[in-house]
Protein backbone atom coordinates (compact mmCIF):
# COMPACT_ATOMS: atom_id res chain seq x y z
CA UNK A 1 0.00 0.00 0.00
CA UNK A 2 1.28 3.25 -0.99
CA UNK A 3 0.46 6.47 0.47
CA UNK A 4 -1.22 7.14 -2.63
CA UNK A 5 -3.63 4.97 -2.81
CA UNK A 6 -5.55 6.02 0.17
CA UNK A 7 -8.65 8.30 -0.56
CA UNK A 8 -7.88 11.38 2.35
CA UNK A 9 -4.35 12.41 2.73
CA UNK A 10 -5.12 14.04 5.82
CA UNK A 11 -2.04 14.31 8.31
CA UNK A 12 -4.25 13.39 10.88
CA UNK A 13 -5.37 10.16 9.48
CA UNK A 14 -4.08 7.17 11.94
CA UNK A 15 -1.73 4.30 10.08
CA UNK A 16 -4.79 2.19 11.18
CA UNK A 17 -7.65 3.84 9.20
CA UNK A 18 -5.56 4.75 6.03
CA UNK A 19 -4.91 1.13 5.51
CA UNK A 20 -8.71 0.42 6.29
CA UNK A 21 -10.18 3.26 3.60
CA UNK A 22 -7.42 2.17 1.48
CA UNK A 23 -8.32 -1.75 1.68
CA UNK A 24 -12.27 -0.46 1.18
CA UNK A 25 -10.84 1.33 -1.61
CA UNK A 26 -9.13 -1.82 -3.49
CA UNK A 27 -12.25 -3.94 -2.90
CA UNK A 28 -14.69 -1.73 -4.02
CA UNK A 29 -12.54 -1.16 -7.47
CA UNK A 30 -12.91 -5.10 -7.39
CA UNK A 31 -16.16 -5.28 -7.09
CA UNK A 32 -16.63 -2.55 -9.83
CA UNK A 33 -14.44 -4.76 -11.99
CA UNK A 34 -15.80 -7.96 -11.91
CA UNK A 35 -19.45 -6.20 -12.01
CA UNK A 36 -18.77 -4.77 -15.02
CA UNK A 37 -16.95 -7.45 -16.86
CA UNK A 38 -19.73 -9.98 -15.93
CA UNK A 39 -22.50 -7.49 -17.10
CA UNK A 40 -20.55 -7.03 -20.47
CA UNK A 41 -20.52 -11.01 -20.81
CA UNK A 42 -23.96 -11.76 -20.07
CA UNK A 43 -25.08 -9.41 -22.15
CA UNK A 44 -22.96 -10.02 -24.74
CA UNK A 45 -23.68 -13.74 -24.92
CA UNK A 46 -27.25 -12.87 -25.09
CA UNK A 47 -27.43 -10.15 -27.77
CA UNK A 48 -24.93 -12.35 -29.95
CA UNK A 49 -27.83 -15.54 -29.43
CA UNK A 50 -30.52 -13.18 -30.03
CA UNK A 51 -29.05 -11.36 -33.18
CA UNK A 52 -27.99 -14.82 -34.48
CA UNK A 53 -31.58 -16.28 -34.26
CA UNK A 54 -33.64 -17.25 -37.06
CA UNK A 55 -36.05 -15.19 -36.34
CA UNK A 56 -34.41 -11.95 -35.52
CA UNK A 57 -35.01 -10.47 -38.95
CA UNK A 58 -38.94 -10.49 -38.57
CA UNK A 59 -38.17 -9.64 -34.17
CA UNK A 60 -36.53 -6.38 -35.82
CA UNK A 61 -38.52 -5.41 -38.64
CA UNK A 62 -41.63 -5.72 -36.36
CA UNK A 63 -40.40 -4.05 -33.52
CA UNK A 64 -37.39 -2.57 -33.77
CA UNK A 65 -37.60 -0.57 -37.04
CA UNK A 66 -36.07 2.81 -37.66
CA UNK A 67 -38.38 4.05 -40.56
CA UNK A 68 -41.68 3.52 -38.33
CA UNK A 69 -39.98 5.37 -35.41
CA UNK A 70 -38.99 7.96 -37.17
CA UNK A 71 -42.27 8.15 -39.44
CA UNK A 72 -44.27 7.49 -35.90
CA UNK A 73 -42.95 9.51 -33.85
CA UNK A 74 -43.80 13.24 -34.18
CA UNK A 75 -47.03 12.21 -33.74
CA UNK A 76 -46.57 10.25 -30.39
CA UNK A 77 -44.87 13.25 -29.07
CA UNK A 78 -47.52 15.71 -29.80
CA UNK A 79 -49.87 13.40 -28.10
CA UNK A 80 -47.54 12.59 -24.96
CA UNK A 81 -47.81 16.53 -24.36
CA UNK A 82 -51.19 15.51 -23.48
CA UNK A 83 -50.11 13.05 -20.92
CA UNK A 84 -47.64 15.39 -19.66
CA UNK A 85 -49.96 17.71 -18.87
CA UNK A 86 -52.55 15.71 -17.56
CA UNK A 87 -49.98 13.89 -15.03
CA UNK A 88 -48.54 16.95 -13.72
CA UNK A 89 -52.18 18.91 -12.88
CA UNK A 90 -53.41 15.72 -11.33
CA UNK A 91 -49.74 14.95 -8.98
CA UNK A 92 -50.51 18.54 -7.51
CA UNK A 93 -54.19 17.82 -6.64
CA UNK A 94 -52.97 14.43 -5.59
CA UNK A 95 -50.53 15.64 -3.45
CA UNK A 96 -53.31 18.03 -1.73
CA UNK A 97 -56.04 15.92 -1.38
CA UNK A 98 -53.74 12.89 0.21
CA UNK A 99 -52.07 15.35 2.73
CA UNK A 100 -55.83 16.78 4.74
CA UNK A 101 -56.84 13.10 4.08
CA UNK A 102 -53.83 11.60 6.16
CA UNK A 103 -54.38 14.37 8.44
CA UNK A 104 -57.51 13.75 8.98
CA UNK A 105 -57.31 9.82 9.49
CA UNK A 106 -54.00 10.66 11.78
CA UNK A 107 -56.17 13.34 14.02
CA UNK A 108 -57.62 11.98 17.88
CA UNK A 109 -59.87 14.85 18.31
CA UNK A 110 -63.14 13.17 19.38
CA UNK A 111 -64.79 15.78 17.48
CA UNK A 112 -63.60 14.92 14.07
CA UNK A 113 -64.63 11.38 14.76
CA UNK A 114 -67.08 11.77 11.48
CA UNK A 115 -64.61 12.55 9.29
CA UNK A 116 -62.22 10.36 10.31
CA UNK A 117 -64.29 7.28 9.65
CA UNK A 118 -65.34 9.02 5.75
CA UNK A 119 -61.80 9.38 5.81
CA UNK A 120 -60.73 5.53 6.66
CA UNK A 121 -63.85 4.24 3.87
CA UNK A 122 -63.01 6.38 1.49
CA UNK A 123 -59.26 4.83 0.92
CA UNK A 124 -60.74 1.51 1.68
CA UNK A 125 -63.33 1.91 -1.12
CA UNK A 126 -61.10 3.85 -3.76
CA UNK A 127 -58.12 1.07 -3.20
CA UNK A 128 -60.47 -1.76 -3.94
CA UNK A 129 -61.76 -0.24 -7.21
CA UNK A 130 -59.72 -0.92 -10.32
CA UNK A 131 -58.50 2.50 -12.02
CA UNK A 132 -60.25 1.42 -15.14
CA UNK A 133 -63.89 0.80 -13.69
CA UNK A 134 -63.46 4.32 -11.90
CA UNK A 135 -62.48 6.05 -14.95
CA UNK A 136 -65.55 4.40 -17.11
CA UNK A 137 -67.51 5.05 -14.28
CA UNK A 138 -67.03 9.04 -14.69
CA UNK A 139 -65.62 9.55 -18.08
CA UNK A 140 -68.95 8.32 -19.96
CA UNK A 141 -70.92 7.61 -17.01
CA UNK A 142 -71.33 11.37 -15.25
CA UNK A 143 -71.48 13.06 -18.71
CA UNK A 144 -74.48 10.61 -20.01
CA UNK A 145 -75.99 11.70 -16.88
CA UNK A 146 -76.29 15.30 -18.76
CA UNK A 147 -76.56 17.12 -15.41
CA UNK A 148 -76.41 20.86 -15.79
CA UNK A 149 -73.03 22.46 -14.93
CA UNK A 150 -71.31 19.21 -14.86
CA UNK A 151 -68.41 19.04 -17.48
CA UNK A 152 -68.39 16.43 -20.31
CA UNK A 153 -64.52 16.66 -20.97
CA UNK A 154 -62.36 14.06 -21.28
CA UNK A 155 -58.95 15.71 -19.85
CA UNK A 156 -61.32 16.51 -17.11
CA UNK A 157 -62.81 13.17 -16.07
CA UNK A 158 -59.48 11.99 -16.32
CA UNK A 159 -57.58 13.82 -14.48
CA UNK A 160 -60.33 13.50 -11.53
CA UNK A 161 -60.09 9.65 -11.73
CA UNK A 162 -56.75 9.91 -11.40
CA UNK A 163 -56.73 12.18 -8.12
CA UNK A 164 -59.48 10.17 -6.75
CA UNK A 165 -57.52 6.92 -7.16
CA UNK A 166 -53.99 8.04 -6.23
CA UNK A 167 -55.02 10.06 -3.34
CA UNK A 168 -56.18 7.07 -1.68
CA UNK A 169 -52.64 5.11 -1.65
CA UNK A 170 -51.04 8.40 -1.49
CA UNK A 171 -52.77 9.15 1.47
CA UNK A 172 -51.65 5.70 3.07
CA UNK A 173 -47.92 7.08 2.19
CA UNK A 174 -48.45 10.23 4.26
CA UNK A 175 -49.98 8.34 7.04
CA UNK A 176 -46.94 6.19 7.21
CA UNK A 177 -45.05 9.07 7.40
CA UNK A 178 -47.02 10.69 9.85
CA UNK A 179 -46.61 7.50 12.19
CA UNK A 180 -43.53 7.35 11.67
CA UNK A 181 -42.78 10.66 13.41
CA UNK A 182 -42.18 9.41 17.21
CA UNK A 183 -44.45 9.99 19.88
CA UNK A 184 -42.49 12.02 21.65
CA UNK A 185 -41.47 14.89 19.26
CA UNK A 186 -46.25 15.47 19.50
CA UNK A 187 -45.12 15.16 23.43
CA UNK A 188 -42.69 17.76 23.61
CA UNK A 189 -44.29 19.93 21.24
CA UNK A 190 -47.81 19.56 23.27
CA UNK A 191 -45.55 20.61 26.56
CA UNK A 192 -44.34 23.86 24.10
CA UNK A 193 -47.72 24.99 24.75
CA UNK A 194 -48.74 24.16 20.80
CA UNK A 195 -52.06 22.74 20.29
CA UNK A 196 -52.75 20.11 18.83
CA UNK A 197 -53.07 21.14 15.08
CA UNK A 198 -50.08 23.44 15.70
CA UNK A 199 -47.63 20.59 16.50
CA UNK A 200 -49.20 18.67 13.63
CA UNK A 201 -48.49 21.34 11.30
CA UNK A 202 -45.32 22.70 13.14
CA UNK A 203 -43.75 19.44 14.42
CA UNK A 204 -44.80 16.06 12.66
CA UNK A 205 -45.62 17.21 8.79
CA UNK A 206 -42.50 18.50 7.86
CA UNK A 207 -40.44 15.25 9.53
CA UNK A 208 -43.06 12.94 8.03
CA UNK A 209 -43.08 14.44 4.43
CA UNK A 210 -39.50 15.06 4.29
CA UNK A 211 -39.39 10.82 4.83
CA UNK A 212 -41.98 9.61 2.78
CA UNK A 213 -40.96 11.92 -0.54
CA UNK A 214 -38.92 8.35 -2.21
CA UNK A 215 -42.29 6.79 -2.09
CA UNK A 216 -44.40 9.33 -2.88
CA UNK A 217 -42.06 9.81 -6.08
CA UNK A 218 -42.22 5.99 -6.18
CA UNK A 219 -46.28 6.63 -7.06
CA UNK A 220 -45.83 10.30 -9.39
CA UNK A 221 -43.59 7.85 -11.40
CA UNK A 222 -46.51 4.78 -11.48
CA UNK A 223 -49.18 7.89 -12.06
CA UNK A 224 -46.89 9.19 -15.23
CA UNK A 225 -47.71 5.97 -16.58
CA UNK A 226 -51.37 5.96 -16.03
CA UNK A 227 -51.93 9.01 -18.05
CA UNK A 228 -52.25 6.36 -20.67
CA UNK A 229 -55.92 5.69 -19.53
CA UNK A 230 -56.43 9.09 -21.21
CA UNK A 231 -56.65 7.37 -24.66
CA UNK A 232 -59.92 5.39 -23.44
CA UNK A 233 -62.03 8.16 -23.20
CA UNK A 234 -61.15 8.59 -26.78
CA UNK A 235 -58.17 11.33 -26.89
CA UNK A 236 -55.41 11.27 -29.08
CA UNK A 237 -52.32 11.19 -26.32
CA UNK A 238 -48.97 9.12 -27.22
CA UNK A 239 -50.18 5.92 -26.75
CA UNK A 240 -53.67 5.92 -28.78
CA UNK A 241 -51.50 7.66 -31.60
CA UNK A 242 -48.81 5.10 -31.78
CA UNK A 243 -52.30 2.10 -31.71
CA UNK A 244 -53.56 4.55 -34.36
CA UNK A 245 -50.24 3.76 -36.05
CA UNK A 246 -49.88 0.17 -35.26
CA UNK A 247 -53.29 -0.90 -36.75
CA UNK A 248 -52.38 0.86 -39.71
CA UNK A 249 -49.16 -0.70 -41.01
CA UNK A 250 -49.03 -3.68 -38.47
CA UNK A 251 -45.72 -2.58 -37.01
CA UNK A 252 -45.29 -2.61 -33.42
CA UNK A 253 -42.14 -0.04 -33.12
CA UNK A 254 -44.48 2.97 -32.48
CA UNK A 255 -45.54 1.22 -29.10
CA UNK A 256 -41.67 0.90 -28.73
CA UNK A 257 -41.47 4.47 -29.47
CA UNK A 258 -44.43 5.65 -27.15
CA UNK A 259 -43.22 3.38 -23.83
CA UNK A 260 -39.66 5.63 -24.75
CA UNK A 261 -41.12 8.74 -24.39
CA UNK A 262 -42.62 7.35 -20.92
CA UNK A 263 -39.33 6.14 -20.04
CA UNK A 264 -37.78 9.03 -21.05
CA UNK A 265 -39.65 10.95 -18.08
CA UNK A 266 -39.56 7.88 -15.23
CA UNK A 267 -36.36 6.20 -15.69
CA UNK A 268 -34.47 9.97 -14.55
CA UNK A 269 -37.13 10.02 -11.53
CA UNK A 270 -36.84 6.45 -10.38
CA UNK A 271 -33.04 7.16 -10.57
CA UNK A 272 -33.51 10.46 -8.24
CA UNK A 273 -35.64 8.58 -5.92
CA UNK A 274 -32.80 6.04 -5.41
CA UNK A 275 -30.66 8.76 -4.83
CA UNK A 276 -32.95 10.22 -2.58
CA UNK A 277 -33.20 7.20 -0.46
CA UNK A 278 -29.30 6.05 -0.70
CA UNK A 279 -28.99 9.64 1.09
CA UNK A 280 -31.13 9.66 3.59
CA UNK A 281 -29.98 6.25 4.78
CA UNK A 282 -26.33 7.66 5.01
CA UNK A 283 -27.80 10.44 6.78
CA UNK A 284 -30.11 8.32 9.56
CA UNK A 285 -27.53 5.43 9.52
CA UNK A 286 -24.29 7.26 9.34
CA UNK A 287 -23.26 4.54 6.74
CA UNK A 288 -23.18 4.21 2.84
CA UNK A 289 -24.44 1.11 1.29
CA UNK B 1 -32.64 -10.33 -9.23
CA UNK B 2 -32.72 -7.94 -12.12
CA UNK B 3 -30.32 -9.71 -14.23
CA UNK B 4 -33.18 -13.31 -13.81
CA UNK B 5 -35.66 -10.68 -14.74
CA UNK B 6 -33.51 -9.63 -17.91
CA UNK B 7 -32.49 -13.23 -18.73
CA UNK B 8 -36.45 -13.76 -18.77
CA UNK B 9 -37.24 -10.98 -20.95
CA UNK B 10 -35.03 -12.08 -23.54
CA UNK B 11 -35.90 -15.75 -23.36
CA UNK B 12 -39.56 -14.37 -23.94
CA UNK B 13 -38.33 -12.89 -27.41
CA UNK B 14 -36.09 -15.58 -28.47
CA UNK B 15 -39.09 -17.40 -27.90
CA UNK B 16 -40.91 -14.83 -30.10
CA UNK B 17 -38.24 -15.14 -32.77
CA UNK B 18 -38.37 -18.28 -32.97
CA UNK B 19 -42.43 -18.60 -33.55
CA UNK B 20 -41.90 -16.31 -35.51
CA UNK B 21 -40.37 -18.40 -38.30
CA UNK B 22 -42.97 -20.79 -38.68
CA UNK B 23 -46.49 -20.81 -40.96
CA UNK B 24 -46.48 -20.49 -44.50
CA UNK B 25 -47.74 -23.70 -46.93
CA UNK B 26 -50.16 -23.51 -49.34
CA UNK B 27 -50.88 -25.37 -52.80
CA UNK B 28 -53.47 -27.25 -54.93
CA UNK B 29 -56.05 -28.72 -51.53
CA UNK B 30 -59.66 -30.38 -51.66
CA UNK B 31 -62.47 -28.96 -50.10
CA UNK B 32 -64.31 -31.99 -49.18
CA UNK B 33 -64.83 -32.17 -45.93
CA UNK B 34 -62.39 -34.38 -44.32
CA UNK B 35 -59.62 -33.03 -46.46
CA UNK B 36 -59.51 -29.35 -44.73
CA UNK B 37 -56.90 -28.74 -42.83
CA UNK B 38 -58.61 -27.20 -39.72
CA UNK B 39 -57.62 -25.71 -36.15
CA UNK B 40 -59.36 -28.25 -34.55
CA UNK B 41 -60.04 -31.44 -36.03
CA UNK B 42 -63.44 -31.88 -37.31
CA UNK B 43 -65.19 -28.68 -36.32
CA UNK B 44 -65.32 -25.46 -38.40
CA UNK B 45 -63.77 -22.44 -35.37
CA UNK B 46 -65.17 -19.88 -36.29
CA UNK B 47 -63.93 -16.27 -34.39
CA UNK B 48 -65.91 -12.84 -34.14
CA UNK B 49 -65.68 -10.22 -31.51
CA UNK B 50 -67.51 -10.72 -27.55
CA UNK B 51 -70.13 -8.96 -27.63
CA UNK B 52 -71.27 -8.89 -30.52
CA UNK B 53 -74.08 -6.87 -31.98
CA UNK B 54 -76.71 -6.72 -33.96
CA UNK B 55 -77.88 -6.50 -37.01
CA UNK B 56 -74.87 -8.84 -37.14
CA UNK B 57 -75.14 -11.53 -34.26
CA UNK B 58 -77.96 -11.96 -31.47
CA UNK B 59 -76.59 -9.70 -28.51
CA UNK B 60 -78.11 -11.87 -26.07
CA UNK B 61 -77.65 -15.80 -27.49
CA UNK B 62 -74.13 -14.80 -28.98
CA UNK B 63 -73.11 -16.05 -32.33
CA UNK B 64 -73.90 -19.53 -31.99
CA UNK B 65 -77.90 -18.83 -32.43
CA UNK B 66 -77.74 -18.16 -35.86
CA UNK B 67 -79.65 -15.11 -35.64
CA UNK B 68 -78.17 -12.23 -37.55
CA UNK B 69 -76.42 -11.38 -40.76
CA UNK B 70 -73.21 -12.66 -40.56
CA UNK B 71 -74.00 -15.49 -38.00
CA UNK B 72 -76.58 -16.51 -40.86
CA UNK B 73 -73.53 -16.49 -43.70
CA UNK B 74 -71.59 -18.30 -41.18
CA UNK B 75 -73.64 -21.16 -41.00
CA UNK B 76 -74.77 -21.15 -44.59
CA UNK B 77 -70.67 -21.12 -45.44
CA UNK B 78 -70.39 -23.95 -43.00
CA UNK B 79 -73.67 -26.02 -43.89
CA UNK B 80 -71.82 -25.74 -47.82
CA UNK B 81 -68.16 -27.01 -46.19
CA UNK B 82 -70.58 -30.00 -44.95
CA UNK B 83 -70.47 -28.97 -41.47
CA UNK B 84 -73.37 -29.32 -39.41
CA UNK B 85 -74.52 -26.42 -36.69
CA UNK B 86 -73.28 -28.94 -34.07
CA UNK B 87 -69.53 -28.85 -35.56
CA UNK B 88 -69.21 -24.83 -35.93
CA UNK B 89 -67.63 -23.61 -32.92
CA UNK B 90 -66.96 -19.82 -31.89
CA UNK B 91 -63.72 -18.17 -30.49
CA UNK B 92 -64.05 -14.71 -29.29
CA UNK B 93 -61.17 -12.77 -31.39
CA UNK B 94 -61.21 -8.46 -30.90
CA UNK B 95 -61.82 -6.91 -33.68
CA UNK B 96 -58.09 -5.68 -34.09
CA UNK B 97 -56.69 -8.83 -33.26
CA UNK B 98 -58.81 -10.47 -36.26
CA UNK B 99 -56.37 -9.06 -38.93
CA UNK B 100 -53.15 -8.18 -36.98
CA UNK B 101 -50.66 -10.69 -38.37
CA UNK B 102 -49.36 -14.17 -37.06
CA UNK B 103 -50.92 -17.37 -36.09
CA UNK B 104 -54.65 -17.70 -35.70
CA UNK B 105 -56.78 -19.43 -33.21
CA UNK B 106 -59.81 -19.36 -35.51
CA UNK B 107 -60.15 -21.24 -39.07
CA UNK B 108 -61.92 -17.64 -40.50
CA UNK B 109 -63.36 -14.94 -38.24
CA UNK B 110 -66.49 -12.96 -39.55
CA UNK B 111 -66.92 -9.51 -37.49
CA UNK B 112 -67.39 -6.43 -40.43
CA UNK B 113 -64.13 -6.44 -41.36
CA UNK B 114 -63.62 -4.26 -44.34
CA UNK B 115 -61.09 -5.85 -47.48
CA UNK B 116 -58.51 -3.21 -47.74
CA UNK B 117 -54.73 -3.20 -48.89
CA UNK B 118 -53.34 -2.93 -45.81
CA UNK B 119 -54.90 -5.81 -44.06
CA UNK B 120 -54.53 -7.90 -46.90
CA UNK B 121 -50.59 -7.70 -46.14
CA UNK B 122 -50.74 -9.15 -43.09
CA UNK B 123 -53.94 -11.75 -43.43
CA UNK B 124 -56.13 -13.16 -46.72
CA UNK B 125 -59.78 -12.41 -47.08
CA UNK B 126 -62.73 -14.23 -48.77
CA UNK B 127 -64.43 -12.77 -51.19
CA UNK B 128 -66.85 -10.06 -49.91
CA UNK B 129 -70.20 -10.83 -48.85
CA UNK B 130 -71.36 -7.43 -47.78
CA UNK B 131 -70.74 -4.24 -49.59
CA UNK B 132 -70.93 -1.57 -47.00
CA UNK B 133 -71.31 2.15 -46.65
CA UNK B 134 -70.24 4.46 -43.95
CA UNK B 135 -72.78 6.28 -42.30
CA UNK B 136 -72.51 9.10 -39.85
CA UNK B 137 -74.80 8.86 -36.31
CA UNK B 138 -75.65 11.83 -34.65
CA UNK B 139 -78.75 13.51 -32.43
CA UNK B 140 -81.88 14.27 -34.20
CA UNK B 141 -81.94 17.20 -32.66
CA UNK B 142 -78.36 18.74 -32.81
CA UNK B 143 -76.55 20.61 -35.29
CA UNK B 144 -75.19 18.39 -37.29
CA UNK B 145 -78.07 16.57 -38.56
CA UNK B 146 -78.76 19.16 -40.58
CA UNK B 147 -75.64 18.81 -42.67
CA UNK B 148 -75.90 17.81 -46.27
CA UNK B 149 -72.27 17.52 -47.57
CA UNK B 150 -69.14 16.69 -46.51
CA UNK B 151 -67.93 20.44 -45.79
CA UNK B 152 -70.74 20.77 -43.27
CA UNK B 153 -69.15 18.25 -41.11
CA UNK B 154 -65.64 19.71 -40.74
CA UNK B 155 -66.22 21.23 -37.85
CA UNK B 156 -67.65 18.71 -35.73
CA UNK B 157 -66.17 16.66 -33.33
CA UNK B 158 -66.30 12.95 -34.77
CA UNK B 159 -65.37 9.99 -33.27
CA UNK B 160 -64.97 6.10 -34.31
CA UNK B 161 -63.30 3.19 -33.12
CA UNK B 162 -59.56 2.67 -33.78
CA UNK B 163 -58.06 0.47 -36.59
CA UNK B 164 -61.71 0.49 -38.13
CA UNK B 165 -62.22 2.17 -41.85
CA UNK B 166 -64.96 4.51 -40.03
CA UNK B 167 -61.84 6.27 -38.75
CA UNK B 168 -59.85 6.42 -41.62
CA UNK B 169 -62.72 7.51 -43.24
CA UNK B 170 -63.36 10.50 -40.92
CA UNK B 171 -59.56 11.30 -40.98
CA UNK B 172 -58.99 10.24 -45.05
CA UNK B 173 -62.46 11.96 -46.28
CA UNK B 174 -63.92 14.38 -43.79
CA UNK B 175 -60.71 15.42 -42.81
CA UNK B 176 -62.33 17.42 -40.17
CA UNK B 177 -60.72 20.80 -38.32
CA UNK B 178 -61.26 19.05 -34.67
CA UNK B 179 -59.15 15.92 -33.93
CA UNK B 180 -60.98 12.68 -34.08
CA UNK B 181 -61.91 11.04 -30.77
CA UNK B 182 -60.74 6.96 -31.16
CA UNK B 183 -62.08 4.88 -29.01
CA UNK B 184 -61.11 1.03 -28.31
CA UNK B 185 -64.13 -0.48 -29.46
CA UNK B 186 -67.88 0.35 -30.60
CA UNK B 187 -69.44 0.09 -27.31
CA UNK B 188 -67.02 2.60 -25.76
CA UNK B 189 -67.46 5.16 -28.61
CA UNK B 190 -71.43 4.87 -28.28
CA UNK B 191 -70.61 6.00 -24.90
CA UNK B 192 -69.11 8.86 -25.21
CA UNK B 193 -71.74 9.43 -27.85
CA UNK B 194 -74.75 8.86 -25.49
CA UNK B 195 -72.51 10.79 -23.01
CA UNK B 196 -72.25 14.35 -25.22
CA UNK B 197 -68.54 14.19 -25.14
CA UNK B 198 -69.41 13.63 -29.37
CA UNK B 199 -71.18 15.43 -32.40
CA UNK B 200 -70.77 12.14 -34.48
CA UNK B 201 -70.15 8.99 -34.60
CA UNK B 202 -69.00 6.82 -38.17
CA UNK B 203 -69.76 3.55 -38.16
CA UNK B 204 -71.13 1.14 -40.96
CA UNK B 205 -74.30 1.34 -42.01
CA UNK B 206 -76.55 -1.17 -40.61
CA UNK B 207 -74.78 -0.95 -37.17
CA UNK B 208 -75.72 3.01 -37.01
CA UNK B 209 -78.78 1.48 -38.18
CA UNK B 210 -79.52 -0.68 -35.01
CA UNK B 211 -77.62 2.24 -32.49
CA UNK B 212 -80.43 4.49 -33.52
CA UNK B 213 -83.26 2.31 -33.78
CA UNK B 214 -82.57 0.23 -30.56
CA UNK B 215 -79.58 1.95 -28.38
CA UNK B 216 -79.71 5.32 -28.13
CA UNK B 217 -82.67 7.46 -27.97
CA UNK B 218 -83.04 10.34 -30.02
CA UNK B 219 -80.24 9.57 -32.33
CA UNK B 220 -80.75 9.28 -36.42
CA UNK B 221 -78.48 8.20 -38.91
CA UNK B 222 -77.92 11.90 -40.64
CA UNK B 223 -76.18 9.88 -43.58
CA UNK B 224 -74.94 7.38 -45.50
CA UNK B 225 -71.47 8.04 -47.55
CA UNK B 226 -71.22 5.43 -50.78
CA UNK B 227 -67.46 5.01 -51.14
CA UNK B 228 -66.05 7.06 -54.08
CA UNK B 229 -63.81 4.59 -55.95
CA UNK B 230 -64.42 0.70 -55.49
CA UNK B 231 -67.09 -0.11 -53.33
CA UNK B 232 -66.03 -1.05 -49.69
CA UNK B 233 -67.03 -5.22 -48.78
CA UNK B 234 -66.86 -6.74 -45.56
CA UNK B 235 -64.83 -10.07 -45.83
CA UNK B 236 -63.69 -13.16 -44.19
CA UNK B 237 -60.79 -13.25 -42.50
CA UNK B 238 -57.61 -15.87 -43.05
CA UNK B 239 -54.51 -16.92 -41.27
CA UNK B 240 -52.11 -15.71 -44.43
CA UNK B 241 -51.73 -18.86 -46.74
CA UNK B 242 -54.86 -20.77 -45.22
CA UNK B 243 -55.72 -22.77 -47.96
CA UNK B 244 -59.61 -23.08 -46.65
CA UNK B 245 -59.83 -19.76 -48.01
CA UNK B 246 -60.22 -20.83 -51.73
CA UNK B 247 -62.94 -23.90 -50.00
CA UNK B 248 -64.67 -20.94 -48.16
CA UNK B 249 -65.02 -18.72 -51.37
CA UNK B 250 -66.46 -21.60 -53.23
CA UNK B 251 -68.97 -22.38 -50.64
CA UNK B 252 -69.74 -18.70 -50.73
CA UNK B 253 -70.57 -18.28 -54.08
CA UNK B 254 -73.02 -20.61 -53.47
CA UNK B 255 -74.61 -18.98 -50.76
CA UNK B 256 -77.62 -17.41 -50.99
CA UNK B 257 -76.32 -13.89 -50.13
CA UNK B 258 -79.63 -11.97 -51.59
CA UNK B 259 -81.81 -14.31 -49.35
CA UNK B 260 -79.96 -13.82 -46.18
CA UNK B 261 -78.99 -10.14 -46.40
CA UNK B 262 -83.25 -9.24 -47.26
CA UNK B 263 -83.84 -11.26 -43.76
CA UNK B 264 -81.38 -9.33 -41.31
CA UNK B 265 -80.69 -6.10 -43.12
CA UNK B 266 -83.74 -4.95 -44.99
CA UNK B 267 -84.43 -1.98 -43.09
CA UNK B 268 -81.32 -0.28 -44.03
CA UNK B 269 -81.36 0.95 -47.21
CA UNK B 270 -83.13 4.57 -46.05
CA UNK B 271 -80.58 7.05 -44.90
CA UNK B 272 -79.81 10.06 -47.07
CA UNK B 273 -76.86 9.79 -48.99
CA UNK B 274 -73.86 12.11 -49.23
CA UNK B 275 -71.24 11.70 -52.59
CA UNK B 276 -67.82 11.78 -51.13
CA UNK B 277 -65.78 11.64 -54.90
Amino acid sequence: MTEAEAPHRDPDLSPGRARRLAYQNRQRRRSLLIGAVSTVLVFGVVILVVVNSPGWPTVRESFFSWEDFKASFPEILTGFARNVRIFLIAEVFILIVALILAVIRSSRAPVLTPLRLAATAYVDIIRGIPTIILLFLLGFGVPALRLQGVPNSQEFWAITTLVISYSAYVAEVYRAGIDSVHESQTSAARSLGLSSAQSMRWVVLPQAVRRVIPPLLNDFVALQKDSALLALLGVQEAFRRSQIYVAETFNFTAYLAAAFLFMLVTIPLARFTDYLIRRQRERTTGTSV
Amino acid sequence: MKKSIALIAVLAMLLAACAAEEGGGGGDVSCEKDDLTLVQEGVLTIGTDEPSFPPWFDFEGGPETGTGFESAVAYAVAGELGFTEDEVTWVVVPFNNAFAPGEKDFDFDINQVSISEEREEAVDFSDGYYDVNQALLGFSDSEIASATSIDELKSYRLGAQVGTTSLDFITDVIQPETEPLVYDTNADAKAAFDAGQLDGLVLDLPTAFFVSAVEIEGSTVIAQFPSAGESEQFGMVFEEGNPLRDCVNEALANVDLEAIQQEWLSDVVEAPIIETG
